[in-house]
């Protein structure tokens, strides 16, 4: 009650530099850019500074608005922008479950340390995060490559009498992937486990419940929340991942991050790009959503 | 809780190995005197001979370290300010919008980030004339705006968990509350702030797409030049580099732990 008193007389101004001051920078510089791809993926490509045509202009006091939706007609129609769309969601399946089926045990394991050791299991994770991401996948292409250490050791083992392909394949993203995110499936994971509440397990191994089917009716069901803000940390951001796929993948088969950069860098069609990043929107925004409303309801808790 | 079996510790060894790996032999093979990676011809320190006399690669260092810096002090302020109206000013109007506006930007793709912010830069520059041309500025503002995002959840979850009876006594005997949050308040915070200003520099100094999007002609920072020359293959002056960056990395890390300890 007190604080409400306090904070009833306190300055209006501290209330409005705290919220005004960082929603005026993320108004102007998040949320207006798309508005402004909105705008710019309706319009045409076009060869002046900047290479697209306005959208409305007035001629002989007449307003002329013209809207190209060729764009996204193209995008829902060709097919290698449709088949970059179903391979960027599939890369970021598989690695999201890839993630999960590493991420899950070790999140665990770290979780059931003796008290002592948690910390320091966690930094181990997390340090790899404070080196530079690109660094790290590009440490990726000496590993797999036809001479690279994996065929040699592979070879060397005699498991294998010729270098596997490795590096630019599907099998390279993949691994790059789950090597990248690991960590964003891990910590959310881990706060999930270290909150879960210990008893329950023991009232369940006293009803003759095995550890096994404790963790399918109890741990696990109560990590979904875990399991589903992780799986979103890593889906989200890998539909529409670059540096992956651009250097360890096959550049037959593009992610849409890829097409996106190309038609933009190398195309230099604005619209184009403009349009595949609100088609890329519309379809993250339902893991979005699921992921905020998780948030919202871990902070009711 | 009972022993831990051997197959969850295996997948931790695993785990780590995995992570580890890849970086333990970029460490490695800095040192190799062949370009090869698979051939190890003898120790030999000249790739990172060459690192120090390699002109772009310095000056594209010093452009990241700039705007890195820049934009770990501005995004610190207004991610400190953000996670304050967030866990201090209850439910304000615009409160959800403001949510989101914090979350979306640790999630979304940076291709639609690096687009969309050119896109702003290029509207703004035809309609004010601001700004004038792309580069320091212009990376700087987008590195910002993901930054904050990160900082205001390192922060915001320090404010939650910390003791208010401090700020409350200071309150009880007349303080302005201004005073209060400068000598109380932020002393309590300087932790998250400070883990929070290094989050954001490493961010800043990893970012190779939103920066490649948003830059102009004759701006060009680390990762854009590392990765030209990663595009062409092995290079081993960039192991000699990572292993530079992961013995900083390693070194802050350390004395962060020691200061932890001592506290």
């Amino acid at each position: 009650m007190k604080l409400q008193a306090v904070s009833d007389d306190e300055p209006r101004l501290g209330r409005l530099i705290n919220i005004g001051l960082p929603y005026l920078w993320l108004g102007l510089f998040f949320l207006l850019p798309f508005v402004i791809v909105l705008r710019i993926s309706l319009a045409e490509p076009a060869l002046t500074q900047p290479p697209y045509t306005a959208l409305w202009e007035w001629v002989d006091g007449m307003l002329e608005i013209r809207l190209n939706l060729r764009n996204l007609q193209l995008i829902s129609e060709d097919s290698l922008y449709l088949q970059a769309l179903l391979n960027s969601l599939w890369v970021a399946l598989v690695g999201t479950l890839g993630c999960l089926v590493l991420g899950y045990p070790m999140a665990y394991a770290i979780a059931t340390a003796p008290e002592r050791q948690r910390v320091p299991l966690l930094m181990l994770i997390i340090l790899p995060f404070w080196t530079s991401f690109l660094i790290r996948v590009y440490a990726w292409i000496g590993i797999l490559n036809a001479n690279g250490l994996l065929n040699g050791f592979l070879l060397w083992l005699g498991v294998i009498d010729e270098p596997l392909k490795i590096l630019h394949t599907q099998t390279a993203v993949y691994i790059g992937v789950i090597y990248s995110y690991l960590p964003f499936m891990i910590l959310p994971l881990y706060a999930n486990l270290t909150r879960l509440d210990r008893t329950l397990l023991e009232a369940a191994a006293d009803l003759g419940c095995r550890p096994w089917c404790a963790f399918r009716r109890i741990t696990f069901p109560l990590t979904l929340p875990g399991v589903i803000a992780g799986s979103m940390l890593v889906f989200i951001p890998v539909v529409g991942e670059f540096v992956i796929p651009d250097l360890l993948g096959n550049p037959g088969s593009l992610m849409v991050g890829q097409l996106m950069w190309t038609e933009f860098f190398a195309n230099k069609d604005w619209p184009l790009a403009a349009s595949l990043a609100i088609v890329l929107l519309a379809i993250l925004v339902v893991p979005f959503v699921i992921m905020q409303r998780l948030q919202q309801e871990n902070e009711m808790n | 809780m009972k022993g831990r079996s051997w197959p969850l510790l295996s997948v931790l060894a695993f785990g780590y190995a995995f992570l580890y790996i890849p970086i333990v032999l970029l460490i490695l093979y800095s040192f190799n005197e062949s370009r090869l990676v698979t051939v190890w011809s003898g120790f030999s320190l000249k790739w990172y001979g060459e690192l120090v006399h390699n002109r772009q690669l310095l000056e594209s260092a010093w452009l990241s370290v700039r705007i890195a810096a820049l934009n770990a002090t501005v995004a610190v302020v207004l991610g400190t300010l953000a996670a304050n109206a967030l866990v201090r000013h209850g439910r304000f109007r615009g409160r959800t919008l403001f949510e989101l506006l914090l979350t979306a930007p640790l999630v979304m793709p940076d291709v639609i980030i690096g687009l969309s912010l050119l896109l702003l830069f290029v509207a703004m520059q035809q309609t004010i004339g601001w700004p004038e041309s792309r580069g320091f500025t212009t990376i700087t503002i987008a590195h910002i705006t993901f930054s904050l995002a990160y900082v205001s959840v390192v922060v915001r979850s320090r404010l939650l968990r910390m003791d208010r009876s401090l700020e409350e006594a200071a309150m009880d005997l007349g303080a302005h509350p201004l005073t209060v949050y400068l000598q109380i308040t932020l002393p309590l915070i300087a932790p998250a702030l400070l883990a929070g200003w290094l989050l954001a520099f490493t961010l800043s100094l990893d970012d190779l797409v939103i920066a490649s999007f948003v830059s102009g002609p004759g701006a060009t920072t680390l990762p854009m030049v590392i990765y030209s020359s990663v595009r062409m293959g092995i290079s081993p002056q960039i192991n000699a580099l990572a292993t530079l960056i992961v013995a900083l990395v390693a070194i802050a890390v350390l004395i962060a732990g020691q200061s932890m300890r001592r506290r």
